[in-house]
């Protein structure tokens, strides 16, 4: 996001008068109740918010915002949305895609427009299924997924979204699951930050992969399998109800995690880490988190800006246009000329 | 020596009789040979020595009125470098040229080789010149492989200037030479000029205590000062030029000066001897102004820049490195002061999809390719159409299809401009025919752009792209501004509606930050006015009509008739790059007292409105194109005229010969055919890689 004037508004202010047509039950629903109710918190001015995206159910999401929207095609909505923020950077500009749109059609866009680092807010609904075409494997399906176009079960490896976005030079990673009360939290971080922020959004398509995530995102037995992260707070999950209090703890040896048990409350003894959101080489561990043996890391997993792409090109600009007249005459007129006069030319 | 015309076609009946059996139907596709003639005293004959220009520059005469030199070498040698500043000294000497680069397509091929053959061949005048000229009266060959490669070209007698220190057995070996043609007699029907300018240029930058390799690289501005001696011209352009492009490094800028200089004076110590002969040719009547020159890239580039201003717009430009058009990508990024931003995107489909995003965002957004990128941004281009936002496409057409001939020109891309989308995805389609006209139909594309909310695609070709001429320095006031109005408000009372059209079909164009006129755009069909998803039959019908209207109402001007009258027996219908052979060719016959006139074609699609019933004035309709009849195709179907195709598809323009020939054959029986590969010309067959 950038500097901006905060305006009131409330979340009717933020819906549109067309009808939502996602399934009934879709976990794009709470995603944008999630947004509606997190930008008036925010003071974002409808005038100055731009919802840009691919193709695929996740993309329809413009339509339902009363803000400027723009329903690109498939898998570009990273570069569009890059020419939005460079013709006009002081628009606030939320880029929604999903995991075929911006993984596999478009993964070289996600991929460029996270290594620039132009300054939006990109979520990705990540249902691990193709659902507008009606159920097939997608880049984040895990191995064995049957569907109409892999009927014995896919074979490929399935891509890990929040690995691929830090790999690809991403700033800001946080992760949410649609229905999760956390979320508002994610976005307004992401928000806050200067530069491409990365959100993987769990998102449950009901129809063609139901509950696909409820090993993490059910609500019972939630908490021992969800790591909620803050910056400057102990990694910590888990419940005295559930099963107990549990950590992180990281093994120098090996550079790798283990689960520990924290008891009577006490982090520092149990030798928990504590999260640093600006460590980038904790944020590659935590991407990469084996789930089962591991929580599931959720929250702001990175967070550490730098300079963004459009601050670099427009200070180029500037930069370049310094002390020079844009005289258009004098341009065409430029490099070596001769004037002819009457029929007898004079070499200049 | 046998010139060959590279040409065949369907029954003649006006060739000489004994060339009759050469010729084979074009209708059973049957090929038998070339037809040759020799340089016997034929009406062919003589009307080819005209066309060739051989028999106007004979070298060693001062009476001269216009003069094809080729310069020839290693791609390492820097042939284009040499012909450039050449074409520069030409133009500062009051002459009009045209200019023909040909280099291969990879950067550095090997050495010595036929296929790493780079050459540059510039036709210049007292008088007014439309075309690279047909074959070269000069022929400047720095090895062996250059030799071999553009000697079939060389007019009879022409002159030869020949670097015999690069002939060397190894150099021989590669141009599959088995004998030195230097001094082995095979040369004898030309003027030969052969002397070491490798060790000459090596004598010359001594004194700067550069190493062989080094002092070797001045070769070029040795041969280049020579050739300056040879038309008169001036050194201190050259002096100037060199110490500014060496301003770093005063002692290569020094060596070069030298050897130019060295390659001067040898000029003058040769002349007294042997038939190297001082030529001058007087400047060309022009209409008065200040001039300078220029190539298609930079013209296009300069129009932009000029559009976007009358549009009263910032212009943003997303391309991708592709030959031949990643030039303006280079210009304009060069240009940032004139509110010019230029995004290298990591492909052809960000390149458009950004600039799109840039004119949703209110600038006039600019992309620019070659056909494969151009195939790339096909589905951003019907989503341009779908949402209406304003966007120029600028394609530089090279040979295809696929990766096709990437430094070679063709025209084939017209197809792929005017029909190539899904759906019924109208886009209106200008071409450019010359380096200085791509300045007013880049200014064109951006008017119609900007006025009917569309994208526009801009069609040029690498030989416009890479080719530079003289150019009368336009004065940007004398054009017609028109700034684009976005809609900030909508009257009291009134609901917005993005889809509502003006007079001309076109919606209004709002920018994201505009307070209360939020709203959604997208490829999905849209209601007729709120702009709302409508997936109706009637609405998708409607909207299907309103597209093509809009396209079809663009306001193009009637189409006027180039040269000739406005009626007649055949007219010549040309568009892009052809415009100088079929001017020069159809002139040569109107001088002859024929019939025939010249209709060159700027607005592609929409056609002119008037253009049916101005082609029905004439008995024939004949169209030269560097493709298979694409616009032909376009022509019969838009006008239902009987409209004969010329086609050639060798990856080389059409020699004004070539044209000549085609209307003799057109006025008399046959209209039509193809033109083969022509071994005279750039780019020369036997320099290409097999």
């Amino acid at each position: 996001m950038n500097e901006m004037t905060k305006v009131e508004t409330t979340l009717k202010d933020w819906e549109t008068d067309q009808e939502v047509r996602w399934c009934p039950g879709c976990g794009d629903y709470a995603i944008l109740k999630a947004v509606q109710r997190t930008l008036p918190q925010l003071g974002c001015d409808p005038k100055n918010t731009v919802f840009v995206s691919g193709i695929g159910c996740s993309s329809r999401f413009p339509y339902y915002m009363e803000s400027y929207g723009f329903h690109t095609i498939h898998g570009r909505a990273p570069a569009f949305a890059t020419g939005i923020k460079l013709a006009n950077p002081d628009l606030d500009i939320w880029l929604v895609t999903g995991d075929g749109d911006g993984l596999s059609i478009g993964g070289n866009h996600l991929m460029h427009v996270l290594r620039r680092n132009v300054n939006m807010q990109i979520m990705l609904f990540n249902n691990e299924i193709y659902g507008l075409t009606k159920g097939q494997y997608s880049p984040t399906s895990r191995e064995h997924t049957r569907t109409p176009s892999t009927p014995l079960g896919s074979v490929d490896h399935p891509a890990n979204p929040c690995a691929f976005a830090l790999g690809s030079g991403a700033r800001f990673i946080g992760r949410g699951i649609d229905v999760s009360k956390n979320l508002p939290d994610v976005l307004k971080a992401a928000h806050a930050h200067q530069g491409a922020a990365f959100i993987e959004i769990f998102q449950n398509c009901i129809v063609y992969n139901k509950d696909v995530f409820d090993d993490f995102a059910k609500p019972k037995g939630a908490d021992q399998q969800q790591l909620w992260l803050e910056h400057g707070k102990p990694m910590l999950f888990g419940t005295e109800k559930t099963g107990g209090i549990k950590g992180l703890k990281l093994d120098a040896q090996t550079l790798s995690f283990e689960v520990v048990d924290v008891a009577d409350g006490d982090a520092e003894a149990a030798g928990v880490l504590t999260h640093d959101a600006t460590n980038r080489i904790l944020a590659h561990m935590l991407v990469e988190l084996p789930f089962g043996e591991f929580p599931m890391p959720l929250g702001v997993i990175y967070d550490d800006p730098a300079p963004t792409y459009e601050s670099a090109v427009i200070e180029e600009k500037r930069r370049a246009s310094e002390g020079k007249e844009a005289s258009l005459a004098r341009l065409l007129a430029k490099g070596q000329t001769w004037t002819v006069s009457g029929t007898a030319p004079d070499p200049v | 020596m046998l010139h060959d015309l590279g040409w065949w076609r369907g029954e003649s009946q006006l060739l000489p009789p004994k060339q009759k059996n050469l010729i084979v139907s074009a209708a059973r596709g049957t090929y038998l040979a070339h037809n040759r003639w020799g340089r016997t005293p034929s009406r062919a004959a003589e009307r080819f020595t005209m066309a060739t220009q051989t028999a106007e520059t004979q070298p060693g005469t001062d009476k001269l009125d216009s003069m094809v030199v080729r310069f020839a070498g290693d791609s390492g040698d820097g042939m284009q470098l040499t012909g450039g500043q050449f074409t520069l000294s030409t133009a500062l000497a009051g002459n009009d040229l045209a200019t023909f680069p040909d280099f291969p397509a990879e950067i550095r091929a090997p050495q010595g080789t036929l296929f790493g053959v780079s050459a540059f061949q510039i036709n210049f005048g007292s008088r007014q010149i439309n075309t690279a000229g047909d074959a070269p009266d000069v022929l400047v060959a720095m090895n062996p492989a250059a030799l071999k490669v553009n000697l079939a070209s060389l007019s009879p007698g022409g002159l030869i200037i020949a670097d015999s220190g690069a002939f060397t057995k190894r150099n021989l070996d590669k141009a599959h030479y088995e004998s030195n043609p230097l001094d082995d007699g095979s040369l004898a029907k030309f003027d030969l000029l052969a002397f070491d300018i490798s060790e000459l240029t090596i004598e010359a930058v001594k004194p700067f205590g550069l190493g062989n390799k080094d002092a070797l690289r001045s070769k070029n501005m040795w041969t280049l000062g020579l050739a300056l001696w040879m038309f008169d011209r001036p050194r201190e352009p050259l002096h100037e030029w060199l110490k500014e492009k060496f301003k770093s490094k005063p002692d290569i800028a020094n060596a070069n000066i030298a050897a130019l200089d060295a390659g001067h004076a040898y000029g003058e110590t040769a002349e007294l001897s042997g038939p190297l002969k001082q030529v001058h040719m007087s400047p060309v009547p022009a209409e008065p102004g200040l001039y300078r020159t220029i190539t298609g890239a930079e013209s296009v580039s300069l129009g932009l820049v000029a559009g976007a201003q009358l549009a009263d717009l910032p212009m943003f430009f997303g391309g991708y490195p592709i030959t031949p058009a990643s030039a303006i990508l280079h210009h304009l990024a060069r240009l940032k002061e004139f509110d010019v931003t230029t995004f290298q995107a990591e492909d052809e489909i960000a390149a458009i999809c950004s600039a799109i995003g840039a004119s949703y965002a209110g600038q006039l957004g600019v992309t620019s390719s070659s056909g494969p990128g151009i195939a790339l941004k096909t589905e951003a281009m019907g989503l341009g159409i779908m949402v209406e936002l304003p966007l120029v496409i600028v394609n530089s057409q090279r040979g295809g299809p696929s990766t096709g001939l990437p430094t070679k020109t063709e025209q084939s891309d017209l197809y792929q401009a005017v029909y190539g989308r899904n759906g019924d995805a109208p886009m209106p389609v200008v071409a450019a025919r010359s380096p200085a006209d791509a300045f007013e139909v880049a200014i064109e594309a951006c008017r119609i752009a900007t006025r009917y909310m569309t994208p526009v695609m801009l069609l040029t070709d690498g030989y416009i792209a890479n080719a530079a001429e003289p150019w009368k320095v336009p004065d940007p006031s004398a054009y017609e501004p028109f700034p684009v109005t976005f809609t900030d408000s909508v009257p009291e009372g009134e609901e917005f509606l993005p889809y509502k059209r003006d007079a001309k079909g076109a919606r209004p164009w709002v920018k994201p930050g505009t307070p209360d006129l939020m709203h959604r755009i997208g490829g999905i069909e849209k209601h007729e006015t709120s702009g709302n998803i409508d997936y109706s039959p009637e609405n998708h019908q409607r909207m299907t009509e309103l597209r093509r209207d809009k396209v079809l109402g663009i306001d193009v001007p009637d189409q006027e008739v180039s040269w000739g009258e406005d009626s007649g027996d055949l007219v010549v219908v040309g568009w892009g790059s052809t415009y100088g052979p079929i001017k020069q060719a159809v002139n040569r016959w109107i001088d002859k007292g024929a019939r025939v006139s010249h209709v060159h074609v700027r607005h592609i699609w929409p056609l002119p409105g008037n253009l049916g019933e101005l082609l029905g004035r004439f008995d024939k309709v004949l169209v030269p194109e560097m493709n298979t009849g694409q616009f032909k195709t376009l022509l019969r179907d838009q006008l239902l005229i009987d409209a004969q195709s010329l086609t050639k598809t060798s990856g080389q323009p059409f020699q004004i010969a070539e044209l000549e020939q085609a209307i003799e054959n057109c006025l008399a029986e046959n209209c039509g055919g193809k033109v083969l590969t022509n071994d005279d010309q750039l780019p020369n067959p036997s320099g290409v890689e097999k």
